[in-house]
């Protein structure tokens, strides 16, 4: 069973249309003990991490993604669910789940061109290869919304950079877990393509 | 580095496609739903679908085409038209939309942006703004002036200052729609898409009077829009989706090319 985390946290559908549409079948659910009894999980999201973290606590879903990651079951984050894996975000100053060992930061430019949000589709270079990867190439686009960037503090768990005034991480994973800045759901028929292959990934992030 | 957006707008009236010409004389052209597949499937970035259904018990019928849009199409797309309340916005974004697009009610009053980035978050409202030339004066010293119910309703309001106002309230991204450019096919309003890029910091897109693809490269280049709405020249044939990009990458615009 795959279960999607409902944290209030955005358009949980469109996630759940995009699975079917690769031949999977996904429970949207917010209770806790659905969470932990899942053979997979997605958690989407968008909204602001300081509001997410407060929703996960407060529903008991918090440790039960703990839990999920540390029985080694295959976990995809997107967008706000790629930045709550790590360990703390500017956003709110808030303590996050810990998974990855990392925080999260704002984009703060002077140059006025660079808009923030950065909004639309944008290239993701592959820096290691992964499972999920196999339908992707290096210069692939995909789409994305957001104002906070993920700095995963080890390298070796960064996947994917994004040029957007800097160089930023995109694609992040350690072992059973990996997590897309971008909206791998409304990314056509790249995003489709590492959403597939999450429906057969055993967890292995060795290629 | 972020791609240039080509977005196709879809006029829909009780559920079919229409087309205005300076927003008169309405005429259906087919099926919202079968045309944005055929969009999807040629490399189009993102879609707008305006609710024109003019009484307000037909506009259920707008989530219907929401669903069966979001069956099928698997990039971004906003809805507008008819969207007064933060249920209206939560309505179609429960039924597939990614984002509303807020325009009358909005001007009528300014609190339903503010309400709506609370209740869905900044990045998923879209402030669409249809203005008008006027003369530069106290009243409007951009030299443009907001207006509704399709361009016959003058509000009063400066274009520029609205922008900046709807930003501060929380519009994740701007809806730069010329009156006198839409439907004319003759180009887009670059004076005024240029004035509005270059004073917020929330993306623009620039809509009304795209006719040839020198239009969209003057307004993506020189108007500084982020994005600009096609839509007469591709809903009737004229052009091609991935024909404009193509074209546009070879102009130099950094556009999305594999799909």
């Amino acid at each position: 069973m795959l279960v999607i985390v409902d944290y209030d946290a955005g358009n949980l559908r469109s996630v759940q249309r995009a699975c079917a549409k690769v031949g999977m079948t996904a429970e949207i659910s917010a209770d806790p003990d659905l969470i932990r009894r899942a053979d997979k999980v997605i958690f989407p999201g968008v909204g602001s991490a300081e509001s997410a973290v407060d929703t996960l606590h407060q529903r008991g879903q918090f440790e039960a993604l703990q839990e999920v990651y540390q029985a080694g079951k295959p976990m995809l984050g997107i967008c706000l669910g790629s930045q709550i894996v790590l360990e703390f975000s500017a956003e709110g100053d808030k303590d996050c789940l810990g998974l990855i060992k990392g925080v999260v930061s704002k984009f703060d430019f002077t140059d006025r061109s660079l808009k923030i949000p950065h909004i639309g589709w944008n290239e993701v270079e592959i820096v290691q290869p992964h499972p999920l990867l196999k339908g992707i190439e290096s210069g692939d686009e995909f789409y994305f919304v957001h104002s906070y960037f993920t700095r995963p503090a080890d390298k070796n768990d960064i996947y994917g950079m994004t040029e957007y005034g800097h160089p930023f991480c995109s694609m992040l994973g350690h072992d059973n877990l990996f997590a897309t800045q971008f909206h791998l759901e409304k990314s056509g028929r790249k995003g489709l393509a590492i959403l597939a292959a999450f429906a057969t990934w055993n967890g292995d992030s060795q290629c | 580095m972020l791609s240039k957006r080509i977005i196709a707008c879809l006029d829909v009236r009780e559920g079919k496609l229409a087309k205005s010409v300076r927003f008169v004389d309405t005429q259906d052209i087919g099926d919202p739903v079968s045309k944005a597949r055929e969009y999807y499937d040629d490399g189009l970035d993102e879609l707008v679908f305006y609710d024109i259904t003019a009484s307000s018990d037909q506009r259920n019928i707008m989530l219907d085409v929401v669903e069966a849009v979001a069956e099928q199409v698997y990039i971004p797309f906003s809805v507008g038209g008819g969207i007064r309340t933060v249920e209206d916005a939560s309505r179609l974004l429960w039924a597939g939309a990614e984002k509303i697009n807020v325009n009358s009610a909005a001007v009528q009053r300014p609190e339903l942006i503010a309400e709506c980035a609370y209740a869905i978050g900044n990045q998923n409202v879209v402030l669409s703004m249809d203005i008008k030339r006027v003369e530069v004066c106290r009243e409007f010293p951009s030299g443009y002036e907001v207006v509704i119910n399709g361009g016959r309703t003058p509000m009063g309001i400066d274009a520029l200052a609205w922008a900046l106002q709807g930003e501060e309230l929380g519009a994740g991204e701007l809806v730069v729609n010329s009156i006198d450019a839409d439907g004319t096919r003759e180009g887009y309003e670059i004076n005024l898409t240029r004035m509005i890029a270059e004073a917020v910091s929330v993306p623009v897109i620039a809509s009304g009077g795209a006719g040839k693809p020198e239009h969209l490269l003057e307004v993506l280049t020189e108007g500084k829009a982020d994005a600009a709405l096609v839509a007469s020249m591709v809903h009737y044939g004229d052009y091609t989706v991935s024909g404009l990009k193509q074209w546009l990458h070879d102009q130099g615009v950094k556009v999305r090319l594999k799909y």
